[in-house]
């Protein structure tokens, strides 16, 4: 039992990193241009695809292969928000950004199912089936290795924001928008990169989700936007840090209701989000202020 | 108190319009003209069309026609944008589904288990009203999608009452083949008509004018005496039921209900674009809406072998919209209706304008 509890531990920490630093792309996007970006889910999926098609076509080691899939999701994501959210304005742009970027998000899914096909696939390499034993438990080396990755990447996502100019702007559009304009930050191009940022992490995080899960179809992003979603507003909406933490403790906590029940483990997820915003309806580290926006 | 409110609301709408333009009138009896001329339409569109297919197509057509309709007398009305109506459709289908296999209702009379159906959608609109209306704007929007889930979950979970992935079947109808689907499109027809008719009814009325006052600045609303919970959560459970109802009549045509097919994320969307394709928060628009999107939708999943591709088209017409048409297209032709009416008229025009600036004409 003890050994059971202390493995869904493990699981949903090393998992945990991983939703870690899809949930930040998906925060920090919101924070700065304020639209729920429904396409991260399938963005995911998409990375995982890019990784595919190197391994597969050109036997590119999945990690070397990051070099090429993460600047080519940044482009990606730069390109859809020139040209489909930007051009959003007025009173409806709430909704409009959500449907937007919904459609973005199905035309990708149609796409991947025109050239991948609707099976599922796995991407190989020789960590991915070879596993470890520490501490007892045999852990996946994939599992080690992205986590590994997550925590570099959520690290340098930070130092990004916290330490350069470029983050002390995006810090700023993400306080005032109209204040950060006057004080001279270009914020459409302080938006369009952090869209592009937000999704190049996707690419990351998409290949270690293809390689260690139970495998991937186009329409894996739906689960994946649902429980990203689920996490960004439970940690609060805009809160970095506090994406970080709902992703780690809410990993755990499903995979040790798995232990006993499997079917229901991802309800855990949902019900958690409507009971902790019943209490905080910001979320458990939003600002208040978010409300009344 | 609440007067005061509508007084605000209609304000704010005659500061968007400040005047009435010269076409307007024209414009109000082209669109009497257009809706009696569809009603005289669908109503002999059965008779005149006996193809098959064509008929099923015309039945799920009224199916979303009602389901945008009802979408948009919430999330239209109150600028709440709902993406979890599905539970609303599915649980009307399951609840029809249950009901007449615990209670062994056969043959036509399974029809009085739609009020029934209305009902269970809207007792558990209530709760999901109560939790969900507590936050705005994108965290109501996620915590739908999130509500949604756990309903889709249930139903895969929950064996013993939804028979799990193996779903539910509908009682078997004993109708002439030949006019099965001739009256399921007119059950379909007269709730559609219903729906629009209530939709109509309510942007009229006092309800109607607190909902869309909730809309323009809630706040604002509370402060003039809007009492915006009752009236969010009374809008979102007559939307929620009529939902049910149209899941419950939806299931027994189809005859069959699986979690995916009632819970389906995609009828969240769909509902959705319909309104927004249309014009959000007009009447007419759901309907239009409607009328494209699902006879479009269905032909394309039959013309093309491929549905993938009938998917991308679906999505390039939903970013279409959103860019280029961001209002809806009720209100776009409206205007440019209008504004066509009023060149056509320069004089008049002319007129109309000396007096509303205050000059002598």
């Amino acid at each position: 039992m003890a050994t059971e509890l202390a493995r869904a531990v493990i699981n949903g920490v090393l998992g945990g990193g991983i939703y870690a630093l899809m949930a930040v792309g998906l925060t920090l996007i919101f924070g700065v241009l304020d639209i729920i970006n429904i396409a991260q889910g399938v963005m995911v999926v998409l990375g995982a695809y890019l990784s595919y098609a190197l391994s597969v076509h050109l036997h590119l080691d999945l990690f070397l292969g990051l070099l090429i899939t993460v600047p080519a999701m940044f482009v990606i994501g730069v390109i859809i928000q020139v040209a489909f959210i930007r051009p959003l304005h007025g009173s409806e742009r709430t909704s409009m950004s959500l449907l937007a970027s919904y459609a973005v998000a199905i035309i990708i899914e149609g796409v991947l199912y025109l050239v991948f096909g609707p099976n599922y696939v796995t991407l190989n390499a020789s960590y991915v089936t070879k596993s470890v034993a520490l501490l007892g438990f045999h852990l996946p080396y994939i599992d080690l290795y992205g986590f590994a990755l997550a925590v570099v990447l959520v690290a340098a996502l930070y130092l990004l924001l916290y330490r350069t100019r470029f983050g002390r702007s995006v810090r700023a559009t993400m306080q005032d928008r109209t204040a950060a304009m006057l004080v001279g930050v270009d914020v459409n191009r302080v938006a369009a990169l952090t869209y592009g940022i937000g999704v190049a992490v996707t690419a990351a995080g998409g290949m270690v989700f293809g390689a260690s899960g139970g495998g991937f179809n186009p329409n894996s992003g739906y689960d994946l936007i649902s429980r990203l979603l689920a996490l960004v507003i439970l940690a609060g909406l805009g809160s970095i840090g506090g994406a970080l933490v709902a992703s780690v403790f809410m990993l755990t906590v499903e995979s040790i209701v798995d232990i006993w029940q499997p079917s229901w483990s991802i309800v855990v997820f949902y019900a958690a989000l409507v009971i902790v915003l019943l209490v905080r309806p910001a979320g458990l580290f939003g600002r208040q202020a978010a409300r009344a926006q | 108190m609440s007067s005061a409110t509508a007084g605000s609301a209609a304000q704010a709408g005659t500061a968007a319009a400040p005047l009435l333009p010269p076409g307007a009138r024209s414009v109000n009896l082209t669109r009497t003209g257009v809706f009696v001329l569809l009603l005289a339409v669908s109503i002999v569109f059965p008779l005149a069309v006996t193809n098959q297919s064509a008929n099923s197509i015309a039945f799920q057509t009224l199916i979303f026609v009602c389901a945008a309709a009802a979408w948009n007398i919430f999330s239209g009305y109150s600028g709440y944008i709902a993406l979890g109506h599905a539970v609303f459709f599915g649980s009307g289908a399951y609840a029809a589904g249950i009901a007449a296999e615990h209670w062994h209702v056969t043959g036509g009379t399974e029809f009085v288990l739609l009020p029934l159906a209305a009902a269970v959608a809207a007792l558990i609109a209530v709760p999901f009203g109560l939790i969900a209306l507590r936050v705005r704007r994108h965290t109501f929007v996620v915590i739908t999608i999130a509500i949604f889930f756990i309903f889709q979950l249930m139903a895969f979970n929950l064996n013993g009452v939804t028979n799990g992935t193996i779903g539910l079947n509908a009682p078997f109808l004993l109708w002439d083949p030949v006019t099965f689907d001739q009256r399921f499109y007119y059950i379909a027809l007269g709730l559609a008509l219903a729906t629009i008719g209530l939709s109509w009814l309510i942007k009229g009325s006092r309800f109607g004018l607190q909902l869309r006052a909730i809309r323009d600045d809630e706040d604002r609303a509370a402060s003039l005496g809007v009492r915006a919970m009752p009236v969010k959560l009374t809008a979102f459970v007559i939307s929620g039921a009529i939902t049910g109802l149209a899941g419950g009549l939806w299931f027994f045509f189809i005859g069959q209900v699986l979690p995916q097919s009632g819970f389906d994320p995609l009828f969240d969307l769909t509902v959705a674009l319909m309104a927004f394709l249309g014009g959000l928060g007009t009447v007419s628009g759901p309907l239009l809406g409607a009328l494209i999107i699902e006879p479009a939708q269905q032909y394309m999943t039959t013309a093309f072998s491929n549905s993938y591709l009938s998917q991308i088209l679906l999505g390039a017409l939903f970013l279409a919209v959103v860019l280029f048409v961001p209002r809806g297209l009720i209100p776009t032709i409206t205007e440019k209706a209008g504004g066509w009416l009023e060149r056509r008229r320069p004089a008049e025009q002319a007129g109309a304008l000396a007096v509303a600036k205050g000059e002598k004409p």
